[in-house]
């Protein structure tokens, strides 16, 4: 794809062509047919105008927003100049996690239709790039080869939940300005308020349908309504199977009924048209055997049924003023029609015609197949199941279809291209000197592209697998082991209820609303912070596939996993985006994200773990965090952790703790009681320890620190030593007491002293000397020749022979480094100073117990 | 007889030669024990975390702490059946360098082909990521073996520390995270959210071994193995030290290395350069052996420099212990020695001559290259040489003990330095 080219760059000014086509006096709209777009050193204007295709731009400059322009519109002062739109989606858009849900690799030049009610479809006028070239590829179809890059394909439907086959009745082609009125008088029906009898009857027909979507061409194709019978049996039988895919059927419509009546009133041209239209352009010269044969064949069977449900439903009352509740009735109609066994058939049929085409072509690669004599068998099963019930080919399908056709296809698209280019040539050539603006910016981000080996995202590290299987757990405490080691993931977050409902409340009420805030989280370590966090994340995103609450995006940062603050830029955007960049190319990008309004985007909420260490002198990086979520369109949601609870006064600069603002939570470190309930419901009914036990265990560290590790690790520890001693002693084969306080003795008790206890006698004879120094000096630090003098009178008092200088200053620095003693560097010899580490009464009492 | 005689002595040598050579390799630390001696609990205790970590997949982390050559690094021996990558801190002094020494040991670096490896950013990325990937049930365990775990605290941020202890607590690739290190203190080190990560383990190296213990080890380690080519010399040989270890002088020298330290280092040291005297001619270790080794080891070692000093070298340093006496340590200039130095020749010097200013002066910078006196302040040339302030760097005892074994030392020259005041 080339590079589009932001406002930032070019200066665009945007004006309206010919004369308002429709008013609406209520909400003092003026409708538009098409708008002009001048560049700034450019002679030639681009002209949008409704039924087009065209870019939007975006956070991402290379990969601006298309969408179908439905709407034209301006308000009283007219200076604000409105599109309403139907979006596209490209995979980049897409969630990550639900990417691969698309069975295969996008096509980098695939978009997908996006169906999503929640999406804000009205955007302001001036953000229109210019036009650009979509193209319906059917599902069972190869992307077509050797056609510009410019040209989007677009194959799938993008639900925010799956990828389904596109209605191809969904795609309109662009309609030119020139072609005949209907896409205009859309706005008409909607803003005129007295009923124009004209219009209503336009209405009606549309109403009409929309409820059996394909009646246009009845009359032409009367004759062949004894074909339709048969096949509508054959619906019929089907349609059970295809309930799920059909519902989404009129949900689709419902969407585009809602936002584009231009586009309900085109429909008056009839599917039929419409698929002639879409089959001459997609399989052009290759299908053209009996196109029209077989359409009408589909189009036939509804009307018969379908037109008396219309006449039925009270469907003339409705108003045009009332153009939202007329659609949704009709919706309801449409739904109600669902109900019926005949309905399905809509939708049947259209998937009937594609997948007629489908065979074709599968007939036809069969064919190249047999020459090539591989894969037959795949092909032909999924034929088999595209019969049956599945009118999305499997992915083997698709690929090897895709693999085969292209080559057939190029000669016939050729063609198309050349018209294509006819077409867009202005916005081309804007794009052209666009790229060349472009690219002094460019190019320090080029360089570091191959300097910088693209290991993180293209390589795929992995540890070597292990040759034999992990052993489970044997006994009781291997397995109270395994589920108290603090990795398990506990299936529930004790003692954190009322914590976790905060965070939850919180990211949920942004969530909904579509906003940004910040949440400042602080804690001693080891009181749950990250893990509460992930746990109401985990929760969210459960109801969020539910579809209780708007999807969003979770991402995670961690102040220590990052080797400079800058870097959150790079990662946020990488998680984000998936792209790289250079920590300030990473900020502007991030930065044009989160201010531009983009209608489309998910909330995201970023997890920023350790925030202390992303301050730098500035603060700008925390800063821009704390920042981004004021700007209106950002719908950024940072939750960040940190373990001081006044960080914010400590370490920010006002405007940074502003923008913080004040809600914030603070994690207590855990009581008591609290760690043995951790622990008791991890250990979950394994009875691996005795009551008291617990009790000891979680007395003990509440009183040090609260910090939920330590009181697994020391658990953890104590399993061990239970383990050890179990053998020998045979007693309950229960953790007890004992084993917890040697545990507890094992971590907490100081080594000092069995340190001086275990050192040779001249280091025990230099301690003594260094006290016997202090004592004499009346303070705690001497030099080395004045402890080396008590040093050798010790010698001699205890009958050893005394050591020289060589020899005392080596004592000495084992000392030191085990750190019993601080010293000096060593190169002050004699004079390097000594200070003891350790109280006088801890080595004192050390060296009595010998 | 003759030509018997000289097959003989060169059978003989070459036996000797073998037994020296065998000896030696193990004293030099080339070939180490099978496992450390006076340490089986520690060890079965590391050994035992160790295997659940190979066999369960579970993550652990632990700290040996121990003094100097207490057999700390004797773990390295298992480093073999783990995917193991060790680094020193001594030798990776940044984060940057000690990731990719890990990416390098873990070699993951053919993933990137022959690549160079991109900013540190990238390869802290890159790591986190490929641990990331594995689980505890498929992966093969990583055993990060990181050698002065102290050093290591002191990088910026303990970026490395934080990220390989939170990789062992949370559900990736299992991680056993040892760290080596001899200071006591070493948890103080930590920062607070780093060691809450940490496990808290602790196996401490403490010998606690006897006199007697020492002295086994002393014999093992000189002792032949039964599978010598030669059983007759390797019975003479083992005989032998069987013998020497029961001498009272040996003993005693013995003792006094092992009041010293414990450590198996110094000990190897000392037997090294003993059996290092073993030659054709005497082809078993004798007393006169050990005590030569001891004399070589224990000197101090600046008695020596101060054999090599002339005459009148030696009288300024006696005239600097004088001003020690005299002011109680406190710093001296050359004017100030050169004056006790003047006033020795007036009155009590009979053998030495009067040197002119210059040439004192010339032997007084001599012992500052020597540093046995060194300058108070870091030489700062505002003050003319004569008058910058010094320190004499020995201790009394070192003074006379050298004035002792001086060679030829002029009487009057010893009685000046005996005598309590100038």
């Amino acid at each position: 794809m080339s590079r589009y080219i932001t406002r930032l760059r070019m200066r665009r000014t945007y004006k309206w062509n010919g004369r308002p086509v429709g008013e609406d006096r209520k909400l003092k709209r003026q409708y538009y047919e098409s708008m002009s777009i001048s560049v700034e050193g450019k002679t030639e204007d681009a002209t949008v105008s409704l039924g087009q295709y065209i870019l939007i731009e975006g956070d991402d400059d290379d990969n601006p927003f298309v969408a179908q322009l439905l709407k034209l519109y301006t308000d009283d002062s007219g200076k604000k100049k409105t599109a309403v739109l139907q979006w596209f989606v490209r995979m980049c858009e897409v969630p990550q996690n639900k990417r691969k849900l698309l069975g295969r690799d996008p096509h980098p030049q695939e978009i997908f239709f996006y169906q999503d009610r929640s999406c804000d479809n009205e955007v302001d006028g001036e953000t229109i790039l210019g036009a650009v070239q979509i193209e319906y590829v059917p599902v069972q179809d190869p992307f077509p080869v050797g056609k510009s890059r410019d040209i989007l394909f677009v194959k799938l439907l993008w639900d925010t939940k799956s990828f389904r086959a596109l209605d191809p009745e969904l795609m309109q082609p662009p309609q030119s300005p020139k072609s005949p009125p209907p896409s205009s008088r859309g706005p008409q029906t909607r803003a005129l308020p007295t009923p124009d009898p004209s219009v209503m009857k336009r209405a009606m027909s549309g109403i009409l349908t929309r409820g059996s979507m394909s009646t246009g061409k009845m009359s032409s194709s009367e004759a062949e309504s004894l074909h339709s019978a048969s096949k509508l049996s054959a619906a019929k039988a089907l349609s059970a199977k295809r309930r799920s895919q059909a519902v989404s059927g009129p949900q689709v419509r419902k969407k585009l009924d809602l936002c584009s009546p231009s586009k309900n009133m085109s429909r008056d041209d009839v599917l039929g048209e419409l698929l002639d239209e879409r089959s001459e352009k997609t399989l052009t010269s290759k299908l053209n055997t009996s196109p029209t044969g077989r359409i009408s064949i589909s189009i036939r069977l509804t009307p018969l049924n379908l037109n008396k449900e219309e006449c039925v439903s009270p469907l003339s009352s409705h108003s045009p003023d009332k153009p939202r509740m007329t659609a949704h009735d009709k919706d309801d109609a449409a739904r109600a029609e669902e109900e019926h066994e005949d309905s399905p058939i809509n939708t049947a049929a259209t998937s009937r015609s594609k997948r007629k085409s489908a065979q074709l072509v599968s007939s036809r690669i069969k064919k190249q197949l047999n020459l090539l004599g591989n894969k037959i068998d795949l092909q032909s099963d999924g034929e088999d199941g595209d019969d049956d019930d599945c009118f999305i080919p499997s992915k083997i399908d698709l690929q090897s279809s895709s693999d085969e056709e292209e080559e057939a296809k190029i000669d016939s698209e050729d063609e198309l291209i050349v018209k294509k280019h006819r077409g867009s040539g202005t916005s081309r050539s804007t794009e052209k000197t666009r790229v060349s603006a472009r690219t002094p910016r460019k190019t320090p981000s080029k360089k570091t592209a191959p300097a910088t080996p693209r290991t993180p995202r293209h390589a795929t590290p992995s540890i070597p697998s292990r040759t034999a299987p992990a052993r489970k757990p044997g006994n009781v405490l291997e397995e109270a082991r395994a589920r108290l080691h603090v990795s398990s993931v506990p299936e529930s977050l004790p003692c954190r209820e009322q914590e976790f409902q905060d965070i939850y409340n919180f990211v949920e009420s942004k969530v909904i609303d579509g906003t940004g805030g910040c949440m400042y989280i602080s804690g001693v370590p080891g009181t749950g912070k990250t893990a509460t966090v992930h746990e109401v994340i985990r929760s969210l995103q459960q109801s969020a596939e539910q579809d209780e609450i708007p999807h969003f995006r979770f991402i995670e940062i961690n102040g220590m996993k990052m080797t400079d603050p800058h870097q959150a830029y790079v990662q946020i955007l990488q998680k984000l985006t998936d792209q790289k960049a250079t920590p300030d190319h990473a900020a502007a990008l991030l930065e044009k994200r989160f201010s531009a309004p983009a209608p489309k985007k998910e909330t995201v909420v970023l997890l920023v773990d350790e925030l202390d260490l992303l301050w730098t002198r500035k603060q700008n990086v925390m800063y821009n965090l704390f920042d981004w979520p004021t700007r209106r369109n950002a719908r950024l949601v940072v939750l960040t952790i940190a373990n001081t609870m006044d960080l914010p006064e400590r370490i920010m600069i006002n405007r940074v703790a502003s923008r913080l603002g004040l809600t914030r939570m603070s994690f207590q470190p855990y009581t008591f009681k609290q760690l043995q309930q951790i622990i008791t419901s991890r250990l979950n009914r394994v009875k691996a320890f005795e009551e008291d036990a617990l009790q000891l265990v979680s007395r003990k560290v509440a009183a040090l620190s609260g910090d939920a590790r330590r009181c697994l690790d020391i658990c953890r520890r104590a399993t061990e030593i239970c383990e050890h001693s179990g053998s020998q002693k045979n007693s309950s084969g229960l953790v007890g007491m004992s084993h917890v306080m040697e545990a507890l003795d094992e971590m907490f008790s100081s080594s000092y002293i069995s340190a001086i206890r275990c050192a040779s006698v001249q280091e025990q004879l230099f301690l003594r000397a260094v006290i016997a120094e202090f004592r004499r000096l009346g303070l705690e630090e001497a030099t080395f020749q004045q402890v080396f003098v008590q040093h050798q009178a010790l010698c001699r008092v205890e009958g050893l022979q005394p050591a020289n200088v060589s020899e005392g200053l080596t004592v000495c620095q084992r000392l030191g480094s085990c750190r019993l003693l601080l010293l000096e560097g060593s190169r002050l010899d004699l004079f390097l100073r000594i200070r003891l580490n350790v109280s006088q009464d801890d080595v004192l009492y050390a060296l009595k117990a010998d | 007889q003759d030509r018997c005689g000289c097959v003989l002595m060169m059978l003989c040598d070459g036996v000797c030669v073998q037994a020296q050579k065998l000896l030696r390799e193990r004293l030099c630390h080339q070939k180490l024990p099978d496992q450390p001696v006076g340490l089986d609990s520690q060890y079965k205790h590391l050994l035992e975390l160790l295997r659940r970590t190979a066999v369960h997949g579970e993550s652990n982390s632990v700290l040996i702490v121990g003094p100097r050559g207490s057999g700390k690094t004797m773990v390295r021996i298992h480093e073999h059946h783990f995917n193991a990558a060790p680094v020193a801190g001594l030798l990776q002094t940044d984060d940057k360098i000690a990731l990719k020494e890990i990416t390098r040991q873990l070699h993951l670096e053919n993933v990137v082909g022959d690549k160079v490896f991109g900013s540190f950013a990238e390869n802290l990325a890159f790591l986190l990521e490929a641990l990331k990937k594995g689980d505890k049930s498929s992966s093969r365990p990583v055993l990060f073996v990181l050698d002065e775990f102290d050093l290591f605290a002191h990088h910026k941020n303990q970026t490395l520390l934080y990220n390989l202890l939170d990789v062992s607590q949370s559900a990736q690739t299992p991680v056993a995270v040892l760290g080596l290190t001899c200071r006591l203190d070493v948890l103080e080190l930590l920062e607070k959210r780093v060691k809450s990560r940490f496990s808290h383990r602790q196996i401490h190296l403490f010998s606690s071994l006897s006199f007697a213990q020492y002295l086994d080890v002393v014999r093992a380690q000189l002792s032949l193995p039964p599978d010598f080519p030669d059983p007759k010399f390797s019975d003479e040989w083992n005989h032998s030290v069987t013998k020497l270890c029961e001498d009272k002088t040996v003993e005693e020298i013995l003792r006094r290395n092992f009041n010293g330290s414990k450590d198996f280092r110094s000990l190897h040291s000392l037997l090294f350069l003993a059996v290092s005297r073993v030659s054709v001619s005497h082809s078993t270790l004798r007393e006169a052996d050990l005590i030569e080794a001891w004399r070589l080891i224990s000197v101090d070692s600046k008695a020596n420099v101060l054999h090599g000093l002339s005459i009148l070298e030696l009288c300024l340093i006696i005239a600097m212990k004088h001003l020690n006496d005299t002011y109680d340590g406190e710093p001296f200039n050359f004017q100030m020695v050169h004056n006790e130095f003047k006033k020795f020749i007036q009155r009590k010097s009979h053998s030495i001559h009067k040197f002119e200013k210059p040439v004192v002066m010339k032997a007084f910078e001599h012992l500052l290259q020597l540093e046995l006196v060194r300058p108070v302040d870091s030489g700062v040339c505002k003050v003319q040489r004569e008058y910058q302030l010094m320190r004499l760097m020995l201790e009394h005892g070192q003074v006379m003990e050298a004035l002792q074994k001086y060679p030829q030392c002029p009487t009057d020259v010893k009685q000046w330095a005996l005598s309590a005041f100038g």
